[in-house]
């Protein structure tokens, strides 16, 4: 079913150094529209390098990428304006309220007034969070606020939204929400580019990468991956290919 | 961008602490420095004038040089030159002997010195003024000692801008520059660190804003709480301490305003190089109070300094506005006399904007 819709993300050869350590050596991948794409691999693998120069914020050191039909070298304001993006760290404002923080971000995106009232009245009645509109995030659960940052990060409906690890530090009942949120978004059509290093969560992607020491060590679907190394879950698929990448060295 | 400058004040406006250092500073400032400092004199600069040019004034004039305390800067040749030497700022103070000084002192047995001292900074004024006197008096009792019936030199003093020696008349332009560069450029750079700290300034990078956006957005609402705090200094130092604003006030207000652009621009340099909000705090403090309070000629005369640290004090953007202040409050003088210091300033603000703002674009590493 993947195979008939467009690439959004477009990636050939990608190389990023840093000196002389290399963070991402020749990565090769495509995303396509409605995807939920995972990005998994260790700590230092080169995940979030990776999703920053998607996301513009990183020059490439070489290679051909293209997000959402735009070039990461020339049209990173064009890219910018077809993207949400969450971070690890939230990225909401503590001391704003909810209300604040919807008006805030639906502001610098460029959604009218209107537009935002409307789209902040909508998440809020989906999650069911009415109520702490007018409080201050601070006061908040972590859970509810992951959700909402979410909730602001496809505020605008962009064509791809990133998120760098965004369900660290979160129960898993929180998590199993958090994914049923992304469930809707990739069916309304947006693109959704998630790096974890839960593997549990890597069973919720369409497709996954597997990425040890800046490379790609494997790219499919969690069952095919988990048919090929004859195993039951993406945690051993990922202990078996950190494992051959240890003995290898 | 008008949400962005909304979401900025809220935050300062949430924020207890902030606030405190915004509003409760310049009343703990005030009450502070209200107590002048004591300093010494060494090589303050003087000018003379000679109207009689005879043998007695010349020697006074020797043995006020060869002192140490004094260097001679200009010789004015007539009273109309006074008021303009101190304009320059070249002077602290001037001697004037009158005509016929010898012929008069010997004829009437009585003569006049007057010495002239620039009392906007009153603790040097008056330190000035008792240096010299003594040596004048001492010179009259040695050379007097075997006359009868006994001459008599009387000296005269003259403040200028200040004849009260007030220390507010000093405190006030330096606590509006303490203060403008506090509020200024540490609030900046705090706040824009603390969007790296906690992460946002990523969200913002990703978004359409550009660079040069988020950092007027930034910065704005600063601008217009560092102008309402110069306001309230300069309302406190005008009805409580009875000072003076003798030059344009909307003169005063713009050079207050270019000031500020040039702190909060050295606060965005200071933010792109810190990491966390901690780390731009204590840069701001060392990098730019200490050296504002210490070398600025606030506290301690720059005159007084030993060489290093002079040419040091003229990478301070305070030292100039320091003169700025005091010329435009106390002497009322007009962009003819601080044009040269206005152009400093300007020159500074140019620098820091382009640093920060390059600094700023390479994208987040």
């Amino acid at each position: 079913m993947t195979t008939n819709r467009p690439n959004v993300i477009e990636v050939r050869n990608l190389v990023k150094k840093f000196g002389d350590f290399i963070a991402n050596d020749n990565l090769t991948f495509d995303v396509k529209q409605g995807e939920i794409f995972g990005f998994l691999g260790a700590n230092g693998a080169g995940k979030t390098t990776a999703m920053k120069i998607l996301c513009g914020l990183q020059a490439p050191t070489s290679g051909d990428i293209k997000v959402a039909g735009f070039d990461v070298y020339h049209q990173t304001n064009k890219i910018k304006q077809n993207i949400g993006y969450m971070s690890q760290r939230f990225s909401l404002y503590e001391d704003l309220t909810v209300k604040q923080n919807f008006q805030f971000y639906g502001g610098i995106y460029g959604l009218s007034g209107k537009q935002i009232k409307e789209r902040t009245e909508y998440f809020l009645n989906k999650l069911e969070l009415s109520h702490v509109a007018n409080k201050i995030l601070k006061e908040i659960p972590l859970g509810w606020k992951q959700k909402l940052a979410f909730s602001v990060a496809v505020l605008h409906h962009p064509k791809i939204v990133f998120l760098d690890e965004p369900t660290g530090g979160v129960d898993p009942i929180t998590r199993r929400q958090f994914w049923e949120m992304i469930y809707e978004a990739a069916n309304e059509g947006i693109t959704v580019f998630v790096t974890t290093h839960y593997m549990d969560e890597a069973e919720y992607c369409e497709r996954v990468c597997i990425m040890v020491d800046g490379r790609i060590e494997a790219m499919d679907t969690p069952s095919a991956l988990k048919n090929k190394y004859e195993v039951t879950s993406m945690n051993e698929v990922f202990i078996r290919l950190a494992r051959a990448q240890s003995t290898e060295q | 961008m008008k949400g962005f400058i909304i979401k900025e004040f809220l935050h300062i406006f949430r924020d207890l602490r902030t606030m405190l250092i915004l509003f409760g500073m310049p009343v703990a400032q005030v009450l502070l420095f209200g107590f002048a400092i004591t300093n010494e004199i060494n090589h303050a600069n003087i000018a003379v004038l000679d109207q009689a040019k005879d043998e007695i004034s010349i020697k006074i004039t020797d043995k006020i040089l060869s002192s140490g305390y004094f260097d001679l800067k200009a010789v004015l040749n007539s009273p109309d030159e006074i008021e303009a030497a101190f304009g320059r700022g070249e002077i602290k103070e001037v001697v004037v002997f009158e005509p016929y000084f010898a012929q008069k002192l010997e004829k009437e047995g009585r003569v006049n010195i007057q010495i002239i001292t620039d009392a906007s900074d009153p603790n040097t004024a008056s330190l000035l003024f008792n240096y010299t006197s003594g040596i004048v008096r001492d010179y009259s009792r040695e050379m007097m000692e075997n006359k009868q019936p006994p001459l008599q030199i009387s000296i005269e003093s003259t403040m200028l801008y200040n004849p009260e020696l007030k220390g507010v008349f000093m405190f006030v332009p330096g606590t509006i520059t303490i203060l403008l560069m506090l509020v200024s450029a540490m609030m900046t750079s705090i706040s824009i660190a603390r969007e790296k700290e906690l992460g946002t300034m990523e969200v913002l990078l990703v978004s359409p804003l550009k660079p040069i956006q988020i950092i007027v957005g930034k910065v704005l609402p600063y601008i217009l709480l560092s102008f309402i705090n110069a306001s309230v200094i300069l309302i406190l130092a005008f009805t409580v301490f009875g000072m003076p604003i003798n030059g344009s006030l909307i003169f005063l207000l713009l050079e207050s305003i270019l000031f500020i652009v040039m702190a909060l621009s050295m606060g965005i340099f200071i933010s792109t190089v810190s990491k966390t909000q901690q780390q731009a705090m204590l840069l701001s403090m060392f990098v730019l109070m200490l050296p504002t309070i210490l070398l600025s000629g606030f506290i301690f005369p720059i005159e007084n300094m030993p060489m290093p640290l002079q040419i040091l004090s003229n990478i301070m953007p305070s030292r100039w506005f320091i003169i700025i202040v005091k010329g435009i409050m106390i002497k009322g003088l007009g962009i003819a006399y601080v044009w040269k210091e206005t152009l400093i300033l300007v020159a500074m603000t140019v620098f820091f904007i382009g640093l920060s703002v390059k600094k700023f674009n390479i994208r987040l590493g």
